[in-house]
C-alpha cells in the first residue's frame, strides 16, 4: 500500500499545480488558437476548390464561417462559465471538426456533376448535414456546460448513467436487424432510412461516469483486500465481480452486435479507470489476459463453429493477410491501405486524390482518404491534435482535486485515445479492422454529439483543476482538497486480510 | 491515483507512437509498392481522365469511349460486342489488357512519343484533346460473314476459328475465334463485376479468352499435304508425275496401316501428284513423305514459316499479337534414324505436325501470291486525335519467299483443282477463281476430328484477293467440307469489300 493511493495523499501532489500559481484563465490564448484553426479549416476549404474546380468560388469561405461563429459563441459560453478550463481542447477540437466537415464537403464535391460543383451549397450534402451535426453537437456542448457548473454533481445520477449505458448498449442488440444492422455491424437505432442513431457513442459516456462513481466508492476495498501470488497482488475473488460483468458486457457486444472495436474500447475503458482507482497493475494483467483470451477464443470458435464468431474470425483472417482476397473480403483494407500508400510523404493535395475509390470514406476510412490528400506529414499532424487533446485531457486529470474528477476526465481522455487508437490503428493494419468512426472527423451525428459531450466534460473538468484556490467556488472551496462529501460518506467496506 | 493517471499518459503516447511507426512503414517505406500496386485504381482513373482513341475498321468504331459522371471520366465501350474481342482485346479498369488495346495502348490514351506535340499543345491551352485512333486492316463485310458462318456453322462446332489475309499485302481481312465473348463486362468501372465476369470467361472450359486463330495448334491434317506437295514439286516431282498411291499402305517398319478417308479416293496403284491432291489421296502422300525425307519435308514447312517462335500480328515492325509457332515435330527416331512410320503420318498432318489457322492462311497466302510471303498486319493506319494527321501508314512487308513462282503456280493449279473437282467443292463462289486444300485431323481417340481449310480467291485477271484458313475444332465427319463453305463465303465477302473499295 503506498502513500500515494490513500484519497487523503492525493491532492498533495496536484497541490502545485499551474492553476494555482499562475490563476490566469488562458482565454485570449484560446481565442487566439482558435481563430488560427478556423484559418487552417478555410485555407483548406480553398486549396480543395483551387485543386478540384481550378478555380476558388467566392464563397469557399462560407464553411469556415458558419464553423467560426459557431465555436466563438463556445468559447464565450467557456469565457463566462469554465473560464479556468485548459485553453487548447476548444482550439484543437475545433480544427479536427473543421476539416472534417472541409473534407466531407470535398467529398461532395467529387461527386456532385461537374455542372454543380461551383454552386454546392453549405449545408448540402454529407458535408453540409455534418456541418448542421457540429451546430447542434456544439450547442448541446455548451448546454452541459451551463447545466453542469460542478463536474462532481453528476455523480448523484451515476446510478441512473449506469443502468442508461447498459440500456443504450443492449438496445441495438436485441432490437430486430433491420432496424439496428448496417454493415455487419448492429450499432444502430434507425429510424427510417436516413436518420440513425449509434446508442453506443452515448453509453460510452454514461457508463464511464458510472464507472468513475463506483471505482471512487469501492477503491479501498479493490486497492486493499488482496492475495500475493508471484509477486504481485491480485485481488480477491469477490471483488471481481464487477470486472467480470463488464467484461462479460464486452463480449456480448462482441458477439450480438458484432462490433470488436467498441468492445474493445469498453473494455480498455475500464480496465483503465479500475488501474487509476486502485494503482494495480494486477488489474491491467488481468484485463489484458482476459481480453486477448477472450479475442482468441472468439478467433478459434470463429475458425471452427463459426456462428456469431465468424464476422470476427473473419476480421482477424483480413487482418493477417488483407492481399488474400483483395477484391472480395480483403477489398477495404486493401485500398485504405493503398490510399496512405499513395499519399506517401507529402501527399497528393487536398482535391488531388481519389478518395471515391475507398470505401466508407466518410466514416470508418476518413483517415485513409485524408491521408491521401495530406501524406504521412499532414497525418502525423493530425495524430499530434489528438494526442494533444488526450493529454490536456489527462492532465486535467492530474490536477483537479477529486478522485471522481480525477477518474472521470482520466478515463474520458482515455478513451478518447483508445478510440483513435482502435480505428486509425484498424485502417492502417495495425490491428484487426473494426467499424469505429474517427473522433470528430467521420460523418455520423451520435458520435460528434457524443464526442463533443465529452469535450464539454473535460473543459468543466479542467476548468474546476486549474481555478485558483482562493476563489471561493468549485472544488478548491473545500481546504486540503479531500473528496466529495457524498463519496466521504459512502460506507466503508470491512475488510478482512 | 496521480501515479497511474502519468503512467495512463505514456501508454496513450506509446499508442500514438506505434500509430506514428506504423503510418512511416505503409507511407515512406511501403508506399511505391501500394502506389504501384495491381490494385490500385488512382493509376487508371488519371489515365481516364484523357478521352482514349477509337479502334475502327471501315470507318466504323469498334472500340470508343463514352464520358461518364463516374470518378473514372470515360468508359470504354466496345459497339461490335463479341465480334471483334479477339482482334480488339480490352482495355479493364482492374485487369490486364489484351489484343489492339494493348500493344496500341500509349497511341490511343495519348501518351505515345508520337502525340508529346498534342499534349505540349494541352499544356497551353488547357484542353484535354484524347488519344489518338487506330484504323484496322479488318473488312467490315468479311469479318461479319466470318463471325456469323462460324457461330452459325452447320455441324454445331462450339470451338474453331476463321482467319483472312489479303495475299499481295499481309493485311488481314477477317480474324474470328470462336467461342468469342462480350469485352463490354470486362472494361466495367465496377472493378468486382469486371473480376467477376473475367473469373467466369476463365473459368468456362471451351475457353473463349483463347485467340485459336493465332495463338492454339492444332494438327492440321491433308492442308499439310500442300507443303510436302511443295517440297515434291522443288525434288524432281512435277503435278502430273505417277506416284504410288493404294487404298492402304503400311509403313515399313509400323504394323498401322494407312488409309484413305474413303474407298473411292485413289484406290489405283498409281496416280499423279495433281489427282492425289484434288483427292487427298493419304496413300500417296504417307509414301511421297517416305520418299522425300524427313529433312527436306522439315525444312520446306520452316520455309513455310513453321518454327517460327517471334512471329506477332500488330502494326509492322511494332509489337502485335502474339502468334504461336506451328510444329512439324521430329518426324524421325530421337537418334535422327529415319522413322517411316512417324514420317508417313507427319506427310498427311498428323503425329506430332501442329499448326495454327494464322499459318494456314499465310501457306495460302504465299501459293496464291506467287510465292511471296507477306507479313501478316492489322494495324493499318494511326490517326492522330484531330482525325486528320497521319502518324503512320502500313507499308506492307515481305516476310520470306517459300517458293519460286514456278512451284507456286503449280501449287495453285492443284489447289484450284480441289476447289473445282475434288474435296473443296463447296469453297466456289461465283465471279473468281477459287483454289484451296481441305483437311481432316484426328484429335484422339474419343474426340471428334477437327476439320480445316485453307484457300484462296484470285479475280478474273488471276490477282489475289483473298486467302483464308478456317478450322472447325472437333467438329466431326463433314467439318472440312463445312469449313471450306465458310472459307468461299468469307471470301466472297472480302472480295465484294474489296471490289467497292
Amino acid at each position: 500500500m503506498t502513500a500515494a493511493a490513500t484519497p487523503a495523499a492525493s491532492p498533495a501532489t496536484t497541490g502545485e499545480q499551474p492553476g494555482v500559481r499562475l490563476a490566469r484563465s488562458r482565454r485570449n490564448s484560446e481565442l487566439s488558437l482558435l481563430l488560427l484553426a478556423m484559418v487552417l479549416v478555410a485555407a483548406y476549404g480553398a486549396i480543395v476548390e483551387a485543386n478540384m474546380l481550378d478555380t476558388v468560388t467566392p464563397d469557399f469561405w462560407m464553411p469556415a464561417a458558419v464553423l467560426t461563429v459557431l465555436f466563438l459563441g463556445m468559447h464565450l459560453v467557456v469565457r463566462f462559465l469554465a473560464p479556468f478550463a485548459d485553453p487548447v481542447l476548444l482550439p484543437a477540437v475545433a480544427l479536427l471538426n473543421g476539416l472534417g466537415v472541409g473534407f466531407l464537403r470535398r467529398l461532395d464535391l467529387a461527386k456532385a456533376a461537374p455542372a454543380e460543383r461551383e454552386t454546392l451549397a453549405i449545408f448540402a450534402g454529407t458535408g453540409g448535414r455534418q456541418l448542421a451535426w457540429t451546430l447542434a453537437s456544439v450547442v448541446l456542448a455548451a448546454g452541459l456546460l451551463a447545466l453542469v457548473r460542478d463536474h462532481r454533481a453528476v455523480s448523484r445520477y451515476a446510478y441512473t448513467l449506469g443502468l442508461a449505458g447498459i440500456v443504450l448498449v443492449m438496445i441495438p442488440a436485441v432490437l430486430p436487424g433491420r432496424f439496428s444492422e448496417q454493415n455487419g455491424a448492429k450499432l444502430w437505432i434507425k429510424f427510417g432510412d436516413s436518420f440513425s442513431i449509434q446508442p453506443g457513442e452515448f453509453a460510452k459516456l454514461a457508463l464511464l461516469t458510472f464507472f468513475a462513481y463506483y471505482l471512487v466508492r469501492k477503491r479501498e476495498v479493490l486497492s486493499l483486500a488482496s492475495r500475493r501470488i508471484l509477486g504481485i497482488d491480485f485481488p480477491r475473488g469477490r471483488d471481481l465481480g464487477p470486472v467480470v460483468v463488464v467484461w462479460l458486457i464486452s463480449l456480448l457486444v462482441l458477439v450480438f452486435e458484432k462490433d470488436l472495436g467498441t468492445s474493445l474500447l469498453y473494455f480498455g475503458m475500464f480496465v483503465v479507470t479500475l488501474y487509476i482507482a486502485t494503482e494495480r497493475v494486477s488489474w491491467l494483467l488481468i484485463g489484458l489476459v482476459l481480453f486477448f483470451g477472450g479475442a482468441y477464443l472468439a478467433y478459434v470458435l470463429g475458425s471452427t463453429i463459426g456462428g456469431p464468431f465468424a464476422n470476427f474470425y473473419d476480421r482477424a483472417e483480413i487482418w493477417l493477410d488483407p492481399f488474400a482476397e483483395p477484391h472480395d473480403r480483403g477489398y477495404q483494407l486493401v485500398q485504405g491501405l493503398l490510399a496512405l500508400g499513395t499519399g506517401g510523404l507529402f501527399g497528393a493535395g487536398p482535391g488531388d486524390g481519389q478518395p471515391g475509390l475507398l470505401p466508407e470514406v466518410s466514416n470508418d476510412f476518413i483517415f485513409a482518404g485524408i491521408g491521401e490528400e495530406i501524406g504521412l506529414f499532414g497525418l502525423s499532424a493530425l495524430l499530434v491534435i489528438y494526442l494533444l487533446i488526450v493529454e490536456r485531457g489527462l492532465r486535467a486529470a492530474l490536477a483537479v482535486r477529486d478522485s471522481f474528477g480525477k477518474l472521470l476526465a482520466g478515463g474520458l481522455a482515455f478513451t478518447l485515445g483508445l478510440q483513435v487508437f482502435v480505428i486509425v490503428g484498424g485502417i492502417s493494419k495495425l490491428i484487426p479492422l473494426t467499424g469505429q468512426t474517427t473522433p470528430f472527423l467521420s460523418a455520423g451525428g451520435s458520435s460528434l454529439m457524443a464526442n463533443w459531450l465529452l469535450i464539454a466534460v473535460l473543459l468543466r473538468v479542467s476548468d474546476a483543476a486549474r481555478r485558483p484556490v482562493t476563489q471561493a467556488r468549485g472544488p478548491a472551496a473545500r481546504p486540503g482538497g479531500g473528496p466529495p462529501e457524498q463519496l466521504h460518506g459512502a460506507p466503508t467496506e470491512v475488510i478482512r486480510p | 491515483m496521480n501515479a497511474p493517471l502519468r503512467r495512463v499518459g505514456v501508454v496513450v503516447m506509446v499508442l500514438f507512437g506505434l500509430l506514428f511507426a506504423n503510418l512511416n512503414w505503409i507511407q515512406a517505406y511501403k508506399a511505391d509498392e501500394y502506389r504501384n500496386s495491381d490494385y490500385n485504381g488512382r493509376v487508371q482513373v488519371a489515365e481516364y481522365e484523357r478521352r482514349r482513341g477509337n479502334i475502327e475498321a471501315g470507318g466504323t468504331a469498334f472500340a470508343t469511349s463514352k464520358e461518364t459522371s463516374g470518378e473514372l471520366k470515360y468508359q470504354r465501350t466496345y459497339p461490335g460486342g463479341a465480334k471483334y474481342a479477339h482482334v480488339l482485346g480490352y482495355k479493364p479498369v482492374n485487369l490486364a489488357d489484351t489484343g489492339i488495346e494493348r500493344i496500341e495502348n500509349d497511341f490511343l490514351a495519348g501518351t505515345s512519343d508520337a502525340l508529346i506535340a498534342n499534349r505540349i499543345k494541352d499544356m497551353f491551352t488547357g484542353d484535354e484533346t484524347g488519344g489518338g485512333n487506330v484504323l484496322l486492316t479488318l473488312s467490315k463485310r468479311a469479318q461479319d460473314t466470318a463471325y456469323d458462318q462460324l457461330r452459325n456453322n452447320e455441324l454445331g462446332a462450339k470451338k474453331g476459328a476463321a482467319i483472312a489475309i489479303d495475299p499481295r499485302t499481309g493485311a488481314v481481312q477477317a480474324l474470328v475465334s470462336m467461342p468469342s465473348f462480350d469485352p463490354n463486362p470486362l472494361a466495367s468501372h465496377d472493378t468486382g463485376a469486371a473480376s467477376a465476369a473475367y473469373n467466369k470467361l476463365e473459368a468456362d472450359p471451351e475457353r473463349p479468352l483463347a485467340n485459336r486463330a493465332l495463338a492454339e495448334t492444332l494438327p492440321p491434317g491433308s492442308t499439310f499435304k500442300i507443303v510436302v506437295a511443295a517440297a515434291a514439286l522443288e525434288n524432281g516431282i512435277t503435278k502430273d508425275t505417277q506416284i504410288p498411291a493404294g487404298s492402304s499402305w503400311t509403313p515399313p517398319t509400323s504394323g498401322t496401316p494407312i488409309r484413305n478417308a474413303a474407298a473411292s479416293i485413289c484406290p489405283e496403284s498409281q496416280v499423279t501428284l495433281m489427282d492425289a491432291v484434288t483427292e487427298s489421296c493419304n496413300t500417296g502422300f504417307a509414301q511421297l513423305g517416305v520418299r522425300l525425307g524427313a529433312d527436306k519435308l522439315k525444312e520446306k514447312a520452316r520455309q513455310f514459316g513453321f518454327e517460327q517462335e517471334d512471329l506477332t500480328v500488330g502494326q509492322l515492325g511494332e509489337d502485335g499479337l502474339t502468334v504461336a509457332p506451328s510444329r512439324t515435330g521430329a518426324m524421325q527416331a530421337p537418334g535422327g534414324e529415319t522413322d517411316p512410320a512417324a514420317l508417313a503420318q507427319s506427310s498427311i498432318g498428323q503425329r506430332d505436325v501442329k499448326m495454327t489457322p494464322v499459318e494456314g492462311a499465310l501457306i495460302a497466302a504465299t501459293v496464291a501470291n506467287d510465292g511471296t510471303q507477306m507479313r501478316p498486319y492489322l494495324v493499318k493506319q494511326l490517326l492522330g486525335p484531330d482525325r486528320t494527321t497521319s502518324y503512320y501508314n502500313a507499308d506492307p512487308q515481305e516476310l520470306r519467299r517459300p517458293v519460286s513462282g514456278q512451284v507456286a503456280s503449280d501449287l495453285r493449279d492443284m489447289m484450284v483443282s480441289v476447289v473445282e473437282n475434288g474435296t473443296g467443292r463447296k469453297a466456289k463462289f461465283n465471279g473468281y477463281t477459287v483454289g484451296g486444300k481441305t483437311g481432316t485431323a484426328q484429335s484422339g481417340p474419343n474426340t471428334p476430328d477437327h476439320g480445316w481449310f485453307i484457300g484462296f480467291a484470285l479475280d478474273r485477271n488471276g490477282t489475289p484477293i483473298s486467302a483464308v484458313c478456317v478450322m472447325l475444332e472437333e467438329a466431326g465427319s463433314g467439318g472440312s467440307a463445312e469449313a471450306a463453305r465458310i472459307a468461299g463465303r468469307i471470301m466472297q465477302a472480302a472480295a465484294a469489300d474489296s471490289g467497292s473499295r
